[in-house]
This record gives structure tokens, sequence and C-alpha cells, in this order.
């Protein structure tokens, strides 16, 4: 039986409670939940004194709903029947869904009250803890039986001499304990979790100097010695010298777990409440904090205490400010709306429904003055996007709580409320991101229109019906590749021959004033407005339908508009460009005699199923995050913005929670395909070859425009190069979009817009992050041109490696169609991603494009091209001209 | 040949419904009670374990016709052979003899079809079923923290019930039904102690029972939660049988698949019970149901559950003859395809 396993890569700690917790071995800091401890709760321990067990089971399914991994148990305490106390409480546990689905740490310093434990416990849970305390013949006994119940276990560093208090007493214990359970116990490495011993700094007795200094070297040796084990501990101890000074306590336990976790504590238990956020830590504390923590100064304690006095009673205040809920309803219901919060939302719907007698009248009147103050914070800059989104989110609650008394009103006077203005949104077909467009409809739902959302890959006979049948005031489309911009423009021809006059809004990344100028605005007489943000949506439609201004404002549209076209005209007669025959003879001039090629370990495609999420997330790029949430600024810099640093901040870490959820549930899947072949250059294509001859050819397009001197026209064919049987060339596709649409329909049932923007955020993050992940391992694995290639996340962000990965439909090769063959020859429906009909790829959260391994291979814009290269391009690809880009 | 060996090269199949073959003959109280239970005051009929004493011979037979039908592995007539299930006949006495005898029937059978073609070795796997009490789960809705049973006393009574199979000469131990998994910790639990004590190791496997299309145990945990909460065993396979038809199986295979360590074996019923109650699959219905999951490559191991016989298993023998068995690796699923 042993032979089996030993085959087989057993590294992460897998716990389970009726849901499974998979940590590996790099996963992020876990937190334990602790107030189910009667010596760290005085709370609870009245709970299980008074033998009021509903209650405190009311604080294990607090813990689990405010985010913790694991539950820990502890029922030490001496005029407790500890271990009768312990069975109770998890049987109760056990039989509570909500609380059981996460896995138990069950705490006790008696074997007894473990092992009792032990017995309750369907799923795999952490012991905490055993030792060589009692010798090493009881620590081999109780680690045996505890393998043997299916737990894992965290080791105290203690023993028969007492508990380690110095690095290498640390060290000596923890390898000591490691090589019994690993050689003699048989113990899985990675079920052992290390508790190296978290003792009070600042206590003024020279010999505790080092004891956080310490903790952090051991934690580093342990992570980097003893393969797969983990280390955690109890951070509040650390402070304990400052009891009843809160703010000098949550500034050394956050700045304790900062240290501590860049050595490698991947667990703790820890008081979220108590927990200052390490860069709001005013300077002057850190610096004492950390002398201390790190041992910096010979005054380093007295110079803390020194500090302390001055902060003392100006703690923190961590729990909710309850003042204004003496506020009237009206008051309150304004605070709920700007700082987003949802708890108390329909006790005062409902008390304003009472005081104001018709619902519509609470929407129109205390509801809609709230919004109006969200809505003039966010005009002036004072609110954020994911603010504002969370106001919506309370918004809609409220809405969703009167709506069935708005139905029953309706059905009593049988007459319909004249409605809101209406607006209609949608994806144009072929087209699946919606991540701008649903912040769009959430902002005008927050101004009080009505939004009509038809969801993506909306045909235009659809959205003209639904504009009929639903009497919409306004349209919006919305679309994020470039053939999104001629459903657009085929979308306003339709409304013109339909002789509508509804203001037409367009908005998506590729976008832009100048095309809604010469493409769309030219086929369509009604008004066309392209709005750059959804900030700009707002005012945009409250001019376009207020009649006093309807008129003149759209009249300076077309105006503004006309200009910009006659701009566009002239601006291409003065641009310079030659035919495509003289850009050929200005090719990338490449050395290929300095060209060592490298062939890829494999040819043909290679599939990537379920990626590990927690190594995708490495290499997210946050820029982006941003700016889809409209926060101008550069991670990680944006932080300290002083506009929009604290926002950022905010939705940073909440975006890293979601991700914890998303990467620890794999409710996310992350799937790709890379192939490569032997290609050969045949001008502007790429021919692909195996022993019969060329399969397959990609086409590619040159640049056009006149270059000064020494610069080439590029084509990304330029980089492969023409002797047969040399180079090679690689494809991929990669998604982390599978399992979306399920993860956003919980949100949407909610009513919860925020969490739906944010899990679609993170889905295109992971999509990009993956593709940036699955590069790295291509150039130093699968194709293994660059295998010693070292480069930090921020220096691939830079793109400072050889090669490139060009995506059809982007600007070094725009046409979109050369994914058709790319997705053939990828296969790339066997991952689960398909392409629509306008070649974008679905899920959305998709990334697909060619890999070029040539060192001077570069990213360049395409810019406009001649008749005689459309002529041309069209005849290599066999289709017709208007077919072509 | 070990059976680590023949499962990586070759599908192997498990046997049928014991039940619905007993169902068959229409025993009477007098069958089930024989000579030697005459004077139990207590009814018996219905107590099909009990036939490998009184009726060994109709027991016998069965397992003969499950073997003929292409079956590699039997499951001893032991389902609920402990002192826990027993006590429902008032049987609790002889537990240890209902496994021993079990035990030894079977691995006769097995014995007499290894002799006629030792190309094929048949293998008796002790069957361990789940009893009928639940250690995550209260009886009484209004007192939620009581259980029926303890830990304690499940374990003492697997481990009476493992020795019997072992010592009447099975060849693997089978932890099967299983609807809470903290029974079938306790069950591990004793199994490992036992195997301390004697100094032999049978290999184990272990197959939990998905309740609904919720996709989780009786006792609410998922797949993926129950592999991990059973991993801490080197088992010989995991996999899952009963409560559903091979159809409604499959996703749950699928994660099994993806992240067992260990082989992966499925028994399913013959579909799920029509409006009385009865299994009416056929076995060719059955075997091109299984056949999906034998093509994605997801199981080692296959058999059926309540409502299968042996016309249902001699069809999925012929199909499980057809596929390579699934490959064993970690948890990250990378394959090649040229």
């Amino acid at each position: 039986m042993s032979n089996l396993l030993s085959t087989i890569d057993y590294r992460p700690l897998q716990l389970s409670g009726l849901e499974s917790v998979v940590l590996s071995t790099d996963s992020n800091f876990v937190n334990i939940g602790e107030r189910t401890n009667v010596t760290g709760s005085a709370k609870f321990l009245k709970l299980i004194k008074e033998d009021t067990f509903d209650e405190a089971l009311t604080v294990a399914l607090d813990q689990v709903r405010g985010g913790a991994q694991v539950i820990d148990v502890n029922m030490d305490e001496g005029m407790l029947d500890s271990k009768a106390a312990m069975v109770k409480f998890l049987n109760l546990m056990a039989v509570e869904p909500e609380i059981a689905k996460i896995p138990v740490m069950i705490d006790s310093s008696k074997w007894e009250v473990i092992e009792a434990g032990l017995k309750c416990i369907q799923g795999k849970g952490i012991v905490n803890s055993i030792s060589m305390k009692g010798g090493v013949e009881e620590f081999k006994r109780q680690a045996k039986l505890v393998k043997r119940y299916g737990a894992a276990t965290v080791v105290m560093a203690f023993d028969e001499d007492g508990q380690a208090d110095t690095y290498q007493r640390r060290i000596d214990i923890c390898k000591r304990a490691y090589d019994i359970l690993v050689n003699e116990v048989g113990f899985p490495p990675q079920d052992i979790i290390f508790d190296p011993n978290i003792f009070p700094v600042a206590t003024g007795i020279d010999e505790h100097r080092n004891y956080a200094l310490d903790f952090f070297k051991a934690t580093k040796w342990i992570r980097t010695n003893l393969p797969h084990a983990h280390v955690s501990g109890g951070v509040s101890n650390v402070s304990f010298s400052f009891r009843g000074n809160q703010k000098v306590r949550e500034a050394m336990h956050s700045a304790f777990l900062y240290h501590a976790i860049k050595e490698g504590m991947d667990m703790g238990i820890v008081n979220p409440t108590m927990l200052e956020v390490y860069d709001e830590i005013p300077k002057d504390l850190l610096e004492r904090v950390e002398d201390v923590l790190l041992n910096r100064r010979e005054d380093a304690t007295e110079r803390l205490l020194e500090f302390a006095e001055t902060v003392k009673g100006s703690a923190k205040k961590k729990e909710v400010d309850d003042e204004w809920r003496k506020g009237t309803v009206e008051e309150r219901i304004t605070h709920s709306l700007v700082k987003g919060i949802i708890d108390f939302i329909d006790a005062d719907t409902e008390e304003a429904r009472l005081k104001y007698g018709r619902p519509l009248h609470v929407i129109e009147g205390p509801l809609m003055a709230g919004m109006n103050v969200v809505g003039d914070l966010f005009g002036a800059g004072k609110m954020f996007l994911p603010q504002v989104v969370k106001s919506a989110r309370v918004m809609k609650k409220s809405v969703a709580y009167l709506t069935p008394f708005l139905e029953e009103e309706k059905r009593l006077s049988g007459k319909e409320e004249k409605a809101a203005a209406k607006i209609l949104l949608a994806t144009v077909k072929g087209d699946v991101h919606d991540i701008g467009k649903n912040i769009v409809g959430v902002v005008l739902a927050c101004n009080n229109y009505t939004v009509v959302d038809l969801g993506v890959m909306v045909p235009a006979e659809k959205i003209l019906e639904a504009a009929r049948r639903e009497k919409v005031d306004v349209i919006g489309l919305s679309g994020l590749i470039t053939p999104s911009l001629d459903e657009m423009v085929h979308f306003a021809k339709e409304m013109e021959h339909e002789k509508m006059d509804l203001p037409l809004l367009i908005g998506g990344a590729t976008t832009s004033r100048i095309h809604t100028a010469v493409k769309i605005d030219t086929v369509y007489s009604g008004p066309v407005m392209h709005v750059l943000d959804a900030s700009r949506s707002v005012p945009v439609v409250s001019e376009l339908l207020n009649p006093d201004t309807r008129d003149n404002f759209h009249a300076k549209f077309k105006a503004e508009y006309s200009a910009m076209r006659k701009d566009h005209e002239s601006r291409q007669e003065l641009k310079n460009y030659i035919p495509l025959s003289v850009a050929r003879e200005n090719r990338t001039r490449i050395d290929w005699s300095a060209i060592t090629f490298k062939k890829p370990t494999f040819t043909g495609r290679k599939e990537f199923v379920k990626y590990p999420l927690r190594e995708i997330r490495k290499y997210i790029d946050w820029t982006p995050f941003f700016q889809t949430w409209m926060l101008a600024g550069r991670y990680p810099g944006i932080f300290k913005d002083s506009v929009v640093g604290v926002e950022a901040k905010k939705l940073f870490d909440e975006a890293n929670k979601m991700l914890d959820e998303i990467v620890s549930k794999e409710s996310l899947q992350a799937n790709g395909v890379v192939a490569f072949y032997d290609a050969v250059n045949t001008g502007d294509d790429v021919d692909l070859v195996n022993e019969n001859g060329t399969f397959a050819t990609f086409h590619f397009l040159r640049q056009q425009n006149k270059k000064a001197q020494n610069l080439p026209n590029f084509c990304l064919a330029d980089f492969v190069s023409s002797k047969q049987g040399k180079d090679h060339f690689g494809m991929f596709a990669v998604t982390a979009g599978i399992g979306l649409e399920k993860l956003v329909a919980r949100h949407k049932a909610n009513h919860d817009d925020y969490s739906e923007i944010m899990a679609k955020a993170l889905a295109d993050r992971l999509a990009e992050a993956f593709a940036e992940c699955l590069h790295e391992k291509v150039r130093k694995e699968l194709w293994g041109y660059e295998s010693n290639e070292s480069l930090t996340a921020e220096q691939l962000i830079k793109e400072e490696y050889n090669g490139i990965r060009p995506a059809p439909g982007y600007p070094a090769c725009p046409d979109h169609t050369e994914k058709k063959l790319l997705f053939e020859l990828l296969d790339a429906e066997k991952v689960g991603i398909t392409l629509t009909e306008s070649y974008a790829m679905y899920p959305g959260a998709s990334v697909s494009g060619f890999y070029f391994s040539n060192p001077q291979s570069k990213y360049f814009g395409l810019g406009k091209i001649e008749k005689d290269q459309v002529i041309d391009y069209a005849k290599r690809k066999g289709m017709s001209v208007e077919g072509g880009v | 040949m070990q059976i680590h060996d023949i499962l990586k090269e070759r599908i192997l199949v498990l046997d049928g419904a014991m039940g619905t073959m007993i169902q068959r003959h229409a025993l009477t109280e007098a069958d089930f009670k024989g000579d030697r239970f005459k004077d139990h005051p207590y009814l018996l009929k219905g107590n099909n374990d009990l036939l490998s004493i009184t009726r060994p011979d109709i027991i016998k037979d069965i397992h003969r016709q499950y073997l003929a039908a292409g079956a590699d592995i039997l499951e001893t007539n032991t389902f609920s052979s402990t002192t826990i299930a027993q006590a429902d006949y008032h049987l609790e006495s002889i537990a240890y003899e209902l496994n021993y005898q079990s035990a030894k029937i079977a691995k006769d059978v097995a014995i007499e079809f290894t002799r006629k073609d030792p190309s094929k070795p048949r293998f008796v796997a002790g069957a361990m079923g789940p009893t009928n009490r639940t250690l995550s789960l209260s009886p009484d809705v209004n007192n939620p923290g009581y259980r029926a049973i303890t830990f304690d006393q499940l374990k003492e009574a697997y481990k009476e019930q493992a020795k019997g199979l072992i010592e009447g000469g099975s060849d693997l131990l089978l932890v099967e039904t299983i609807f809470d998994t903290l029974n079938a910790k306790a069950c591990l639990f004793a199994i490992q102690e036992l195997y301390e004590e004697i100094g032999k190791e049978l290999p184990i496997m272990v197959s939990g029972t998905i309740t609904d299309a919720s996709g989780r145990t009786l006792s609410g945990q998922t797949t993926d939660a129950f592999l991990i909460s059973v991993s801490h065993v080197p088992l010989l396979s995991v996999g899952l049988n009963c409560a559903l038809g091979a159809k409604q199986l499959r996703p749950y295979l699928q994660i099994l698949n993806e992240q067992a360590p260990f082989f992966v074996s499925a028994y399913p019923n013959a579909g799920l019970p029509n409006e009385f109650g009865h299994y009416d699959q056929t076995p060719d219905e059955m075997a091109a149901q299984i056949e999906e999951f034998l093509k994605e490559g997801l199981v080692n191991i296959v058999g059926g559950c309540c409502g299968t016989t042996p016309e249902h298993i001699k069809k999925i023998a012929i199909v499980a003859s057809k596929f390579k068995p699934r490959a064993v690796d970690g948890r990250l699923s990378m394959a090649i395809t040229e």
C-alpha cells in the first residue's frame, strides 16, 4: 500500500469541514477564528459557563461569516468540565451547516480533551497542540493517534527541558520533532504546523529583547529546512506588556504579522478587530514598534513605552460606531447609503414606509435624497466608484424590500405609475464583455433612472424590439473588441432604417469619439454620443432627456462630431503612406546567423486543465484592475495617492479577500492550451509545416506609414526565419472564466452589483495573469529558449524578457479572423474556450495569442494600411475585400 | 500478482447486489432461521447476512453467478454483520461468526474460479456497511447535540467485524455506503488498530454515498471534503456507490478522478428507483451509462449496487474490458495530446 503513496506528490495541507480547504505551501496567510476560545474571550467563557450553548454557537457563526477559514475551539478553563464542553460544542457545531463547512482546530493543553474532540469531527481538522513536553514516547503516541484520527497538528516548540525561547532552541526542537514525526511516526510533513512560540516583548527584561526577532528567524529556518511544514502562532501574546493600550497593541500585532508572514508564517490565531492596517500605522509609532520587534536599538523598549503614554486611551475605535443609529430615519437611510451599510436598511425602509404611507414616497423621498448626496459626493470626487457601487447595493436592497408593497398598490389601484426615464443597455452581438456596461448601469440606477439591461451578445433586432416594448428613452451600447465597432455601426443603420430618433450612447474600451464621429454619427440622424466613462453617463443622459437642454445639446454634439470628421480627413491627407512593395523592402532586419534556434520540448498541443489559481494570482498586474474601477494610478504607488489611496487600498483588500475565497473554493477554473509547430516565413505570412509540407498559414499585416531612417516597416512575420527547418512558432489560449457565471449568479440574486463586478474584474485579471504565467513557463520550460530567466513580477509586467505574445485583434495584428485558425490548431474548445461569430472569446475572461521567441521581436501598432495591402491580404486569405480588416 | 499491479493494467469488476438475488428465492422465516435458530424468539426474516450460516448454498450460488458473469471481486454477505446492526435481530452475539463464515464462503468460491483460470484471479472484499446509527447527526430534532452512539462503540463493533472478515479469508476490506464520514473514520480507525495488533495489513477500499443531487453525503460533506477526510489512510481505492444511478454519479466521479491519489471505484444502482421503489434499468442501459465514464477514464473498479444482477455485471464486464483504467496521479491533471 505504501508504495502507492510514495509515488504521489502529496504536499498541500488539505483540510475539510463539510467543504474542503486546501492550503498549498505557498498559500496566503490563513486566519484562524479564535473567538470560540474560553481563554481568549470572556464573553464566550460566560456563555459556556452559563450553559447557553445556543448563543455560543452564534459566536462561531459570526466568525465563519467574518471570513475565518478554520475555527479554533478551546474549553480549557479550571471551572469547566473541558472534555464534556468540547464534545457538546463540537456536536452542536456539526449540525449547523454554515459553521460545519469549515475545518475545526481542536485546541487544548489536555490530551484527553483533544482526543474526545477528534472523535466528534467528520472532516479533517487540526490538533492544537502536541509537543515533546512529556517526553518523546508520549509525543510519538499522540502523533500516531492524531494521524489515525485523520487530523493535522500544531507542534509547539517545547521539549522535556521546557519551552524554546531562543533561536537555536526553537530550530533544534522543531528539527527534532520533525524528524521524529516524519521518519519514525510516518506523519505527513504537510500536516505539521509548527508553533515556535510568540512571547511578549518590551517587557523590560533583557532576555526578552530578541523574542520577536528569533521567532522571525526560526520561522524562516523552518520554512527553508523542514519541507512542507507550516508555521503558526498566537499573535496577541507579543503585545502582552501593553494590555489596555489598544493602539499600541494593534500596531504591534500588524507589524509582527508583517514581518512574520514575510519570513513564511502562513497561519495564525489573530483577532481581526485588534489589528491595524500596516500601512496605516503612524510612522513614528511604527518605527518604535519595529525597533522593539527587530531589536534595533538599546533604548527601544523605553522609547515605545514613552510613546505609549502619549497615545494611551486613544485606541482606534474598531467596534461599530452606533451613534448614527440615533438619528432620524431619513438621516439613517442617507448614512447607510453613503457608507454602503446594508445591515439596517430593511428595518429603516420599513420604518420609512410606515412614516411616509406609500412605498413610492419612500423611494422618491428619503432614498432619492440619500442617493443625491451620494451623487454629489461622487461628482465632487469625494466618493469613488467602488463606494458608489456599494451605495447602489443598499439602494437595491431597499427597493427590493419595497417592491412587494409597490406591486400590491398597483394591483389595488389598477393604474400604472409614471416611471422614471428608462435606459436600455446592451453589449452588442458577438461580444461578451460587460464590466463597463454594468458599472454604467449601476451609476445610472443610482441617479434614479430605470435601467433595462439586456446582457451580452444581444443582436440588433432584439435591442430594437426591447426598446419599443419597454418604451425606453435612451439606448446605450457597449463593446470591447473591435468587431463590436462594426456591429454598433450596423445597429445605428438599423435605427435609421426604423426611423427611430432615440438618443444612442456608445461606450466600451475600443470605442472612441473619433470612431463615433466618423462611422456612427454619419449613419444615424438621431443623437449619438460617445460616453468616455461611467461618471460621464449621468450628465449626458440628463442633458439629453431634459426638454430644455435636449435640442441644444444634440446640436452641439453634431457640430463637434462634424468638426472632428473634417479634422480627421485633413490629417489623412497629411500622413505619408508608401506602397506595400516598398514597405516590404524595408522589413525588419534580423541577423539570423546570430540566432540560436531552440526546438520546443514538444510539437503539437498541450493542455493545462485546472491550473492552480494560487500559482496564477502571483502574476496579477493590478494597475488595470484599478482602471476598471476608475481609480487612476499605478499599483502599488496608488495606495499612497492622496486622493484615491485609501479607497484603492480598501478595494484591493476586498479584491484579495474575494480572491482568497475563489482560490480556496476553486470557484473559478483556469484552463489553457499551448501549441508549437515548425514554422517558416514566406513574406508577410508564416507557414506551419510538418513532414507533409505546409498544413496551415497565418497571415499578418505590415506597417505602411513612411518611416524615419533606419526604422523598419514592421510585420510580425518578420520575426520568423525564412529558412526551412529552422524556426518554430507558438500559440496559446487561456481562460480563467470557467465557473464565473455561477459565481456571478449568486451575487446577482443578492442584488450585489459590487461583488458581481468585482468577480468579473478578478476573472479578467486572472486570465491575463495566467497568460503571463504560461508565457514564462513557455520561455523557461516548454519552449525553453530562456531556461535561465529569472525576473520579478514587476519585470514581467514591464516585459523585460525575450519574445512576445501578440494577440489577434490587438494593434500588431488587428485582424480578429486569424483567431479562427488559431483556435482550430489549439482545439481550444477542448479546454472550454470558444469563439463567437464576431471572434470574441467565450468565456470573456480569456486571452489568446502567438508566441514569437526572436529576441528582436517587439510589439508595435500597425496603423493605417493602404488599399494595395487590403487587396493583397484578402487574396492571401482567400476573402473578399469587404470581409477584410 | 498483486491487486495493485492488476489495477494498473485493467479495470476490475466488482459484483452486483446481494439483496436482489436473495429475493429471487422467495425465502421464508424457516429458511432464515434454519435448524440452529429455530427457537430464536424474534423474527429473522430479512436478516440476509444470516443466510451465510443458515443457507450457505444460496449465498455460494449467488457468488458463483457473479464470478461466472465476469466479476473480479466478490463482496462478502456482511453489509449488516456488526453487533450494532445485528442488535435489531438480537443476534449481537454471532457478529464475529457471521463475518468469518461469509468471508470463508466467498473465499471458497473465489479460489474455485481462480483455479479454473489463474490468469484472472478473483478477490474477496470484506464488506463493512455504515450501520444504522450516525455519529454526526442527532436522531432527536429537539436535541441536536445528542448522539445515538459513540465513536468508541462503533470502533469496537467494526474491529470485531474486521477481525472476522480477515480470519475468514478476505483479500481486501471494503468500507462502503458511507453516508456519515465520521462513521467511516471510526471504521478506518478500528481497521488500523487491528492491523497493528495482528501485524498484517489488507488493502482497504472506501466507498461513499452521495445521497441526492445536492452532491453531498447524508452528513453534509461535498465529494472533495469526503475525499480529504479519508485520505489519511493509504487506501487502495476510494469511490462512490448506491443512492444514485450511473448517470447521476458521473460528476462526482470526475471530482474523485481529478483529486484522488488512490484508485477510483464506482458501483451505482441500476438507475433511480421507479414509482414502486424498484430499480428497472436494464443491463444494456446501465452498461451504456457506465461506458460514458469509462470512456473518460474516470475509474479503475466498476460494479453494481441496488437492483443489479449477474446479467448487469456481465454487460458491465464486457464494457470494462474495452477501456483502459484511470491513471493515478496527483491533483493537477495535465494531459498531453498531439
